[in-house]
């Protein structure tokens, strides 16, 4: 037996635009096993909910996270809503959804340049993340904002987009499609990419769901298992199929995440098609009394909210569990018997996100 | 698989103008809805106080002895519900950001009645 080295992998590493922190026990090349470290940046958000007015609160879950920081917010408010028997108007429900599949898409793309940069294909990189630029670009032309969007509240919507509006996104959407196949072709086609991508960190679907994967890492596993089939916002009226693939190796989940981004574009060209006219929001009154459960679907996989509400205007409890948190023991179970230089694109598989996990 | 995949994109790119701007000499041009930063109209103002109570950061300080509006332009997240209750209007989001500083600091509006009896 060879001997046994250990290498500390983060918590700064130019892979990881968040710290992480792995103890990777080594044996030449191969890595044995990997323990993980997180807390680098909490920063008590859970703990707040007991300070802010319920409403306030919103704004404090939107920034959980920089990427999903729409679905944290609409999550929430949700959840809330729930809890007050407020049903919201059915147009709310679709710009809900449009925005939530705008977040999936930008989600994508940043994550496929990250991808592209860990193996250092620096100028795909670019690429895919001049593409993300136009949907930020949506956002601050619809929300006012790029990261923070700020146009959820309990009862609705803040903002509407009026029917001209998102014409002028679908015209956008049907420019980029184009631009999309050809730069996902790269992803999935060329040789160099999957010399890296092929075979690498393979996640059975026995593995995957032992350890509790979510989202595309689960999915790329051959688990058909995605939370909007639950239909919260307007997901219920959205004809969508769970996309997933039998392979369960990084190929696979890049893949997966490549479809996401078309199947995107398509629910949102279906809500588009049927979003209603009305009001967007509803005047909401009283204190909410009681708990509920929300799980949403994000770019990362499935979320959890726990709300528990007292009748006063601060909260008991909030609890977030993010997709990153669920996705951190397969990934070391991928780690396992892997080559030290493949360990950065086995973390970017999971499409990490600390803030998110350490809230 | 193939080989020279993203040769296309590549050469599109050589002979194609940057994507980025040239900044700051070609100036930004903000979409109608940008969250910029807060301006207050004084003289629409009637101090209510609402813009304040309203604030979910506490960043808006009202002071009506010296007929002063005040707000924290590093503690306002640009979320608007000051403008949205306002009942005089006189709140608005501007699309320019505010500018980065050494220091916090804080922009102090005046009615302009209270600004003359200061000056005289």
């Amino acid at each position: 037996m060879s001997t046994r080295s250990v290498v500390p992998f983060g918590p700064h590493h130019p892979v990881l635009p968040e710290p992480l922190h792995l103890d990777l026990v080594l044996e030449d090349e191969k890595v044995v096993e990997a323990i993980p470290s997180i807390g680098f940046v909490h920063r008590g958000l859970e703990k707040l909910v007991e300070k802010k007015d319920f409403n306030e609160f919103v704004y404090v879950a939107e920034r959980i996270c920089g990427i999903c920081s729409f679905m944290h917010g609409m999550s929430y408010c949700e959840a809330v809503e729930h809890i007050m028997g407020v049903e919201i108007p059915p147009r709310a429900k679709y710009l809900r959804t449009i925005w939530c599949e705008m977040s999936r898409i930008h989600s994508h793309l940043l994550w496929l340049g990250l991808l592209a940069d860990a193996f250092g294909f620096e100028s795909l990189f670019m690429q895919s993340w001049r593409m993300r630029e136009k949907i930020l670009d949506m956002f601050e032309t619809s929300t006012g904002g790029r990261v923070i969007f700020s146009v959820n509240k309990i009862g609705g919507q803040r903002k509407d987009m009026d029917n001209s509006m998102i014409r002028s996104f679908l015209d956008i959407f049907a420019g980029m499609e184009k631009d999309l196949k050809e730069l996902t072709g790269t992803f999935l086609n060329d040789g160099a990419v999957r010399s890296r991508l092929d075979g690498v960190g393979v996640l059975t679907e026995q593995q995957a769901r032992d350890f509790g994967a979510v989202g595309p890492f689960l999915r790329a596993s051959g688990v058909q298992y995605d939370m909007r089939t639950t239909g919260y916002a307007a997901y219920g009226d959205i004809d969508l199929e769970p996309i997933t693939s039998n392979i369960g190796d990084s190929y696979a989940r890049t893949v997966v995440r490549v479809k996401e981004i078309f199947q995107s574009i398509d629910i949102i060209r279906q809500a588009a098609a049927k979003i209603p006219e009305g009001d967007f929001a509803v005047p909401v009154k009283g204190f909410p009394k009681g708990e509920y459960m929300m799980r949403v679907e994000q770019p990362r996989g499935e979320a959890c909210y726990y709300v528990k509400a007292n009748g006063t205007k601060f909260l008991d409890r909030f609890r977030v569990r993010t997709p990153t948190f669920a996705n951190i023991p397969p990934m070391l179970e991928t780690l396992k018997g892997s080559q030290l230089a493949d360990v950065p694109i086995l973390i970017l598989t999971i499409d990490p996100c600390i803030s998110c996990t350490e809230r | 698989m193939s080989l020279f995949s993203f040769a296309k994109t590549e050469f599109r790119n050589l002979f194609s103008k940057p994507v980025t701007r040239l900044y700051p000499q070609e100036p930004r041009i903000y979409p109608e809805r940008t969250r910029g930063h807060i301006e207050n109209d004084m003289n629409a103002c009637i101090l209510c106080g609402l813009c304040s109570r309203k604030c979910p950061t506490g960043a808006i300080r009202v002071d009506r002895k010296e007929k002063s509006w005040a707000i924290s332009r590093f503690s306002c997240i640009q979320c608007g519900c000051c403008v949205e209750s306002c009942p005089k209007k006189c709140l608005s989001m501007k699309q320019a950001y505010t500018q980065p500083g050494a220091e916090k600091k804080t922009d102090v509006f005046t009615k302009p009645e209270a600004e003359s009896k200061n000056a005289s």
